[in-house]
C-alpha cells in the first residue's frame, strides 16, 4: 500500500510556545502550514512555566534591554553568544507587548501596566541594584501564554495535526530536509508530510533523568531528529537543576516565590544564601543557588528526618500576597508536599529542569551543521530544543519563555521570507530510511522491555551525568551508556496493535532519550573546567583560555568538535569575561 | 491495593470490560502513579498523561463515578474498590483514551480569543488590577474536559449545547475589559440550545479540578444578556 502523503509549504513540529509563535507568523499569510504535535497543543510543557517572561519594560524598576543583556551574558558564564543575546533582549519588549495584544491575562500594576517581579540574576545598571523585569500572570504565566497563542492560531485557522508523532526527518542525498514521516497516534498509520521548510520546536529532554520538573512528553524528540539527520547538538553538558523542586518529587516551585520575598533556610533556620551570595542572596543565579543547597545538605545542614532537603520560607509574605501572586504554588504545595505555604515552609531540593544546549542554530532559527556556520537546507529549530546560544552555561529565570517566543517568531518570519518556490524531490531512499525506524518496532519475539532499558538508562544518567561530575564518575557513565545503547536493538514490543499504542510511542521516545543522554554525557566528560551549570570538583575553575568555546556533539562515532563563542554583539560593546559573583 | 480498570482495544474487543490490577500503594501516591504502575505491568494499557502536576489537563478520567485529573487525585482520598473508567459520553478510542474532538469543536465555536477592533497601541493595552481580577477563576481553565463530560445536557446534545467548558471560555472573554466583541459574542449565544440547555445541575462545578465555576459563568452571561436587552 502506498504511504499517505500531504504537502505543505512549512511544517512545524511541536506546539508549545516556540512552535505556536512560529505558526502565528505564518498563519495569516498565503503559505500552507502544518503544525504536528504529539499532544493536543495546550498540553505542551510551556503550560507549566510559572514565574514569567523577562522584558525591560521598566514598569516597576528602571530598566533597559542593555542591562538585561549584561545580566544574560553574565548569567551564561560568558558562554552565550552576544549577538544573539542582544537580539533577544531588544526583541523582548515588543514581544511581550505583542503577547498582551494577543490576549495574555498578565497581572497588573495600579496604573494598568503589566506587573513585573524580581527574579534571579537581574540587576539595574550592569550589576547594581535588583531589577524587577519578569512579566507575570500570577504564577501561571506559561499557561496564560500557551493558551493565548493557541487561541490566536485557532482564530487564524492554523492546520493542526494533533496527536501525531514525528518519527524521522525526510532527507535527500544532498542533506536537505524535505519534511517528516509522522505517525497518527490514534490510528497507528504513518503519514508523509512534505514541506519546503521544517521547524523543530519540540522542547526539552528532562525525561533523561528520574527526578525532573519536566513532563512525560519531554523526551528530546527534535534534538534526536536533528542529530540523526546529521546536525550536531551544541553545549549539551549544560543542564540546569532548578533550585526549588518539591523535595523527593521534583515538581517545580517557581523562582517567583523568592522574587516575591521568599527565602531558603537550613535546619538551623539560617538564611544560608547570605553566605554564598552576599548581595543577591536568594536571587543569585540558579546554578549558584542549586550548588548552595546541595552543599548545605552534603555538609549535614539539611532538613527533615533524612536531612536531605532545605526549606523555602514563604509564610511571612502573608495570605493576601500568596493567594494573589502565587496561587498555583500554594496549590502544588498542598497537593504534593501536604504543606500550606501560608502557614509552613515548603521542603525543596534541586530538580532537573532545563537543557541550555540543543540544536545549533543562528539567530534566524536556521540549523547549522558545523563551526563554519554551514546551513542545513530546509531545517530550522527554536525554543528549548535549539541552542542559539543565548543561555550559554546557565539560563536565567524568565529567559526561557522569552527565548521560545523571540526565536519561535524569528524562525517563523525567516521561513516566511525565504520559502523556496517549489518542493525538492522526495526520493524513495529518503522514505525508506525514515520508515525503517518505524518498522524496526514491528519485530516480534522476546527481548528486553522498553521499561527495563529506560529505567536503567535514567538511573545511569542521574548517577553519572547529574550534579556530581568527576572524570571517574563520568567516564564510567559514558561506558555504561554506550553499553546500554548497544542493547537497544534487543528491545522488543509485546503489543503490536495499531490504535493508540502508547507503548510504541514510548519505544520511539526511548531512542530519542538515548541520543540526547549520550550527547550530554559525552560532552560533559570532555569539558575540563567548571562553568555555569557544569561543575567539576576535579577542575573547579572556569578556564577561559582553553574552554571559552561551544561544544559540538555529532552522533556519528560520538565525535566532539568545538566552535568559538561570538563575543561581538550587534551594536554595543562586548562584555568581556569577568569573575562571576552575586 | 486492587484497581479495576476499564479496558478496550478496538482491534480485539467488542466492548469495554473491567480488569483488576494489584498496585503496591505508597503514602502520597496519586492516581496517576497507580496508572503508571499498571502501565509497567501491562505495556498495552493506554491512557493520556503528561505534566503530572495538574496543569496540562491530559489525564482526566472517571474514578468511582466522578471525573478527576489522575495526577492530582490522592489515592488515599478514594473509596475502595477503585474503579477507573474513561470519561462518560465520549467515544472510546482505547482503554481510558476517549475522542475529545467534539469537546474541542465546541470550545472553538465561542471564538475563544481576544478581539480588538482598535489598532494596537505601541505598548500594552491598559487594564486596572480590579478589571484583571475579574478574569481570575476563568483564565485558569486547562481544557481537561472533566466538566463538559460530566454534564447530562452535554451528553444528550453534545453537538448543539456548547457545554460548561466552552461557556466558561466565552465568559472569560466577555469579562475581559480589553475585549471589544461583546455584542457579537452574546448574539452568538442567542439560541435555544447553545447556552440555554444548561439546567444548573452543577456537575461541572463539582468535577472541575481547578476549582472553577462554569455554572456561575453561565449565570453571568445570562445576566449580561438581560442587561443588554433592556
Amino acid at each position: 500500500m502506498a504511504l499517505a502523503k500531504r504537502r505543505f509549504d512549512a511544517l512545524i513540529i511541536g506546539a508549545g510556545g516556540a512552535g505556536l509563535n512560529a505558526a502565528i507568523q505564518l498563519a495569516d499569510t498565503n503559505l500552507q502550514v502544518a503544525v504536528v504535535s504529539k499532544v493536543f497543543p495546550t498540553r505542551s510543557h510551556t503550560v507549566a512555566a510559572q514565574g514569567g517572561v523577562n522584558a525591560a519594560l521598566a514598569n516597576v524598576s528602571d530598566d533597559s534591554w542593555h542591562w538585561h543583556m549584561f545580566d544574560t551574558v553574565k548569567g551564561s558564564d560568558y558562554l552565550g553568544d552576544q549577538d544573539a543575546i542582544e537580539f533577544m533582549c531588544r526583541e523582548a519588549i515588543p514581544t511581550v507587548y505583542e503577547l498582551e495584544h494577543n490576549g495574555v491575562p498578565f497581572s497588573r500594576l495600579e496604573n494598568g501596566t503589566i506587573y513585573q517581579r524580581a527574579f534571579g540574576g537581574q540587576s539595574q545598571n550592569f550589576g547594581g541594584a535588583q531589577a524587577s523585569r519578569t512579566c507575570a500572570a500570577a504564577d501561571r504565566t506559561g499557561h496564560a501564554i500557551l493558551h493565548a497563542l493557541y487561541q490566536q492560531n485557532v482564530r487564524a485557522r492554523t492546520h493542526f495535526f494533533d496527536e501525531f508523532f514525528a518519527v524521522e526527518l525526510l532527507r535527500d542525498d544532498e542533506g536537505a530536509i524535505l519534511g517528516a514521516l509522522v505517525l497518527e497516534i490514534e490510528t497507528g498509520e504513518p503519514l508523509l508530510i512534505e514541506a519546503k521548510s521544517t521547524i523543530l520546536a519540540t522542547g526539552g529532554c528532562g525525561q533523561v533523568y528520574r527526578t525532573t520538573s519536566n513532563a512525560h512528553i519531554n523526551t528530546g524528540d527534535g534534538m534526536a531528529l536533528a542529530l540523526r539527520a546529521g546536525a550536531p547538538l551544541m553545549d549539551m553538558e549544560f543542564y540546569q537543576f532548578h533550585p526549588t523542586g518539591i523535595a523527593g518529587k521534583g515538581m517545580l516551585i517557581t523562582e517567583g516565590v523568592r522574587g516575591e520575598g521568599g527565602y531558603l533556610v537550613n535546619k538551623d533556620g539560617e538564611r544560608f544564601m547570605e553566605r554564598y551570595a552576599p548581595n543577591a542572596k536568594d536571587l543569585a543565579s540558579r546554578d549558584v543557588v542549586s550548588r548552595a543547597i546541595v552543599t548545605e545538605v552534603k555538609e549535614g545542614r539539611g532538613c527533615g528526618p533524612k536531612s536531605d532537603h532545605v526549606m523555602l520560607k514563604v509564610d511571612h509574605l502573608g495570605e493576601e500576597i500568596i493567594s494573589k501572586r502565587l496561587p498555583g504554588i500554594r496549590e502544588s504545595g498542598k497537593i504534593f508536599a501536604g504543606v500550606d505555604a501560608v502557614v509552613e515552609p515548603l521542603p525543596v531540593f534541586p530538580t532537573a529542569h532545563y537543557i541550555m544546549g540543543g540544536i545549533l542554530t543562528d539567530r534566524y532559527g536556521r540549523v547549522l551543521t558545523d563551526q563554519n556556520d554551514t546551513i542545513m537546507p530546509g531545517l530550522y529549530a527554536a525554543g528549548e530544543c535549539a541552542c542559539v546560544s543565548v543561555h550559554g552555561a546557565n539560563r536565567l529565570g524568565g529567559n526561557s519563555l522569552l527565548d521560545i517566543l523571540v526565536f519561535g517568531r524569528a524562525a517563523g518570519l525567516n521561513v516566511l521570507n525565504n520559502t523556496p518556490a517549489s518542493h525538492r524531490k522526495l526520493t524513495d531512499s529518503a522514505i525508506q530510511s525514515a520508515m525503517a525506524r518505524l518498522e524496526r518496532w514491528d519485530q516480534t519475539g522476546t527481548g528486553l522491555s522498553v521499561r527495563e532499558l529506560r529505567d536503567e538508562f535514567r538511573r545511569t544518567m542521574e548517577d553519572h551525568a547529574g550534579v556530581f561530575r568527576t572524570e571517574v564518575i563520568m567516564q564510567e557513565g559514558v561506558n555504561k551508556l554506550l553499553a546500554l545503547r548497544d542493547k537497544l536493538p534487543d528491545v522488543r514490543l509485546q503489543d503490536h496493535s495499531r490504535v493508540f499504542n502508547t507503548g510504541r510511542i514510548e519505544a520511539l521516545e526511548l531512542e530519542n532519550l538515548f541520543d540526547c543522554g549520550i550527547a550530554m554525557a559525552v560532552s560533559a566528560l570532555h569539558r575540563q573546567e567548571s562553568r555555569g551549570a557544569h561543575s567539576r570538583p576535579d577542575y573547579p575553575e572556569r578556564d577561559d583560555a582553553n574552554w571559552m568555546k561551544h561544544s559540538l556533539y555529532y552522533r556519528a562515532e560520538d565525535r566532539m568538535d568545538y566552535k568559538p563563542v561570538t563575543t561581538e554583539p550587534l551594536s554595543v560593546d562586548s562584555f568581556p569575561p569577568k569573575v562571576r559573583t552575586y | 491495593m486492587q484497581f479495576l480498570i476499564s479496558r478496550y482495544n478496538p482491534e480485539t474487543d467488542d466492548k469495554p470490560h473491567m480488569q483488576a490490577f494489584e498496585v503496591d500503594v505508597q503514602r502520597g501516591m496519586m492516581l496517576r502513579d497507580a496508572l503508571l504502575d499498571i502501565k509497567r505491568q501491562d505495556e498495552s494499557f493506554a491512557f493520556r498523561h503528561s505534566c503530572g502536576e495538574g496543569v496540562c489537563g491530559s489525564d482526566g478520567v472517571n474514578v468511582n463515578g466522578s471525573n478527576k485529573l489522575a495526577c492530582i487525585t490522592p489515592i488515599s482520598e478514594l473509596k475502595t474498590p477503585i474503579e477507573v473508567r474513561p470519561f462518560p459520553g465520549r467515544p472510546i478510542i482505547r482503554d481510558l483514551v476517549v475522542d475529545m474532538t467534539q469537546f474541542y469543536e465546541q470550545y472553538k465555536k465561542v471564538d475563544p480569543w481576544l478581539v480588538r477592533k482598535e489598532p494596537a497601541p505601541e505598548q500594552e493595552v491598559l487594564q486596572s488590577p480590579e478589571d484583571r481580577d475579574k478574569l481570575d477563576g476563568l483564565y485558569e481553565c486547562i481544557l481537561c474536559g472533566c466538566c463538559s463530560t460530566s454534564c447530562p445536557s452535554f451528553w444528550w446534545n453534545p453537538d448543539k449545547f456548547l457545554g460548561p467548558q466552552a461557556l466558561l471560555s466565552s465568559w472569560r472573554f466577555l469579562a475581559d475589559s480589553r475585549d471589544q466583541a461583546t455584542d457579537e459574542r452574546l448574539d452568538q449565544l442567542e439560541d435555544p440550545y447553545k447556552m440555554f440547555r444548561c439546567h444548573t445541575i452543577m456537575n461541572c462545578v463539582e468535577s472541575c479540578p481547578k476549582g472553577l465555576n462554569p455554572t456561575k459563568a453561565i449565570g453571568n452571561i445570562k445576566n449580561l444578556m438581560i442587561k443588554k436587552a433592556v
